[in-house]
């Protein structure tokens, strides 16, 4: 099977509309395909990582939690744009925290998140090969 | 060349889906192969075989479900997305304990998967959505 | 890689044709379609922003132009195309990126 490199494009807020939960799904079932993955978090899309959300009142389900797993997944290419971040007034100490462990170093517990300025989040869009949009 | 598209989008609320179809027309005119088209989100109710639009107005589940049979489309509905929206084939009504299906001609349900592989197998993925 | 970008958002409701062109490096195409061929029309700050990104191609779908009645008021330099057109600027663009 060829390997591709896919991007998958978050712009969009959680729990507002479905995209940000049923991209996530993607993502998971995606996994297994082993394909080069990354995710890039734009515009409102950086809302989907922020830490304690809280759907209770809501009676959503909270999938917040499910990013956290995106390292088990081999999935720990995840781009988020700088100057969306700056334009919401978040740092990414409003993020969550997300890692994967490199089983190549002794399975030593790196970032995931890539903190990428707009230019350099073109570079890296302009090497995908699969883009999906949600 | 292979082309496989994704639609993300219900037939009349957005635009997404009549362009989906007819950049899919416009493929196959141009002598290329349509590998698979995928419904996600609201797109799975282009699949619906119980619309019954105005006659005046194209009829965006048929045109599919015709376009599927004219050219031996793949057109396939995410089960996921399918279950939550009650998008159902006559198997998964059974499966679920349901008298009655909705899944029209020319449209087949089945796992995100499809979705990863079209985008493996195929030369182009386009997405269409809102 | 050449990268064809499709934008299908009026440039006046939403961000996306904004963030399209922020990260649409020289060399790529902008197809607009749908509503997001109102960014290909005169005398607004759409087409500002289309003649200041040089290194980038435009074109606008045809029938979305026509539907709307925008055809008297395309702005210069951005080719028209039919489906078949987009058809053709798909396979020859290496990947599609679609700004939803």
């Amino acid at each position: 099977m060829a390997v591709k490199k896919f991007m998958y494009i978050n712009r969009k807020a959680p729990y507002g509309t479905v995209y940000a939960l049923e991209s996530l799904e993607v993502v998971l079932i995606g996994a297994a395909f082993d394909q080069d993955v990354s995710l890039a978090f734009i515009g409102d899309g950086v809302y989907q990582l922020t830490k304690g959300q809280n759907t209770e009142a809501l009676g959503q389900k909270n999938f917040s939690t499910v990013y956290g797993a995106l390292g088990d997944y081999d999935v720990n290419k995840i781009y988020v744009e700088k100057e969306s971040l700056e334009e919401r007034g978040l740092t990414l100490d409003d993020l969550q925290h997300l890692v994967w462990e490199d089983e190549d170093e002794d399975y030593a517990e790196k970032d995931s998140i890539r903190l990428v300025s707009r230019a350099e989040l073109a570079d890296v869009l302009a090497e995908q090969e699969i883009t999906l949009s949600f | 060349m292979k082309f496989s598209i994704q639609v993300n989008e219900g037939p009349y609320q957005h635009q997404a889906a009549d362009t989906a179809y007819q950049f899919a027309k416009a493929a196959i005119a141009g002598g290329h192969e349509i590998f698979r088209v995928f419904f996600y989100h609201d797109g799975v109710n282009n699949a619906t075989k119980l619309a019954v639009p105005p006659q005046d107005d194209r009829d965006i589940p048929k045109l599919w479900s015709e376009l599927a049979k004219e050219n031996d489309l793949d057109l396939v509905v995410c089960i996921a997305a399918a279950q939550r929206r009650g998008m159902m084939d006559v198997d998964e009504s059974k499966r679920q304990g349901f008298e009655d299906s909705n899944l029209n001609e020319g449209f087949r349900i089945s796992g995100l998967g499809q979705l990863i592989e079209a985008g493996i197998e195929s030369d182009r993925l386009i997405c269409f959505g809102a | 890689m050449s990268i064809l970008h499709t934008v299908n958002k009026s440039p006046f409701e939403s961000s996306t044709f904004d963030t399209c062109l922020g990260l649409a490096k020289d060399g790529a195409t902008v197809l607009l379609i749908e509503d997001g061929v109102y960014a290909a029309t005169t005398g607004n700050s759409a087409a500002e922003k289309i003649s200041n990104a040089g290194g980038i191609s435009f074109a606008v779908l045809g029938p979305d132009l026509q539907a709307r009645g925008l055809e008297g008021k395309l702005a210069d330099g951005i080719k028209v195309v039919d489906y078949e057109g987009f058809v053709n600027l798909v396979a020859e663009h290496d990947s599609v990126q679609a700004w939803l």
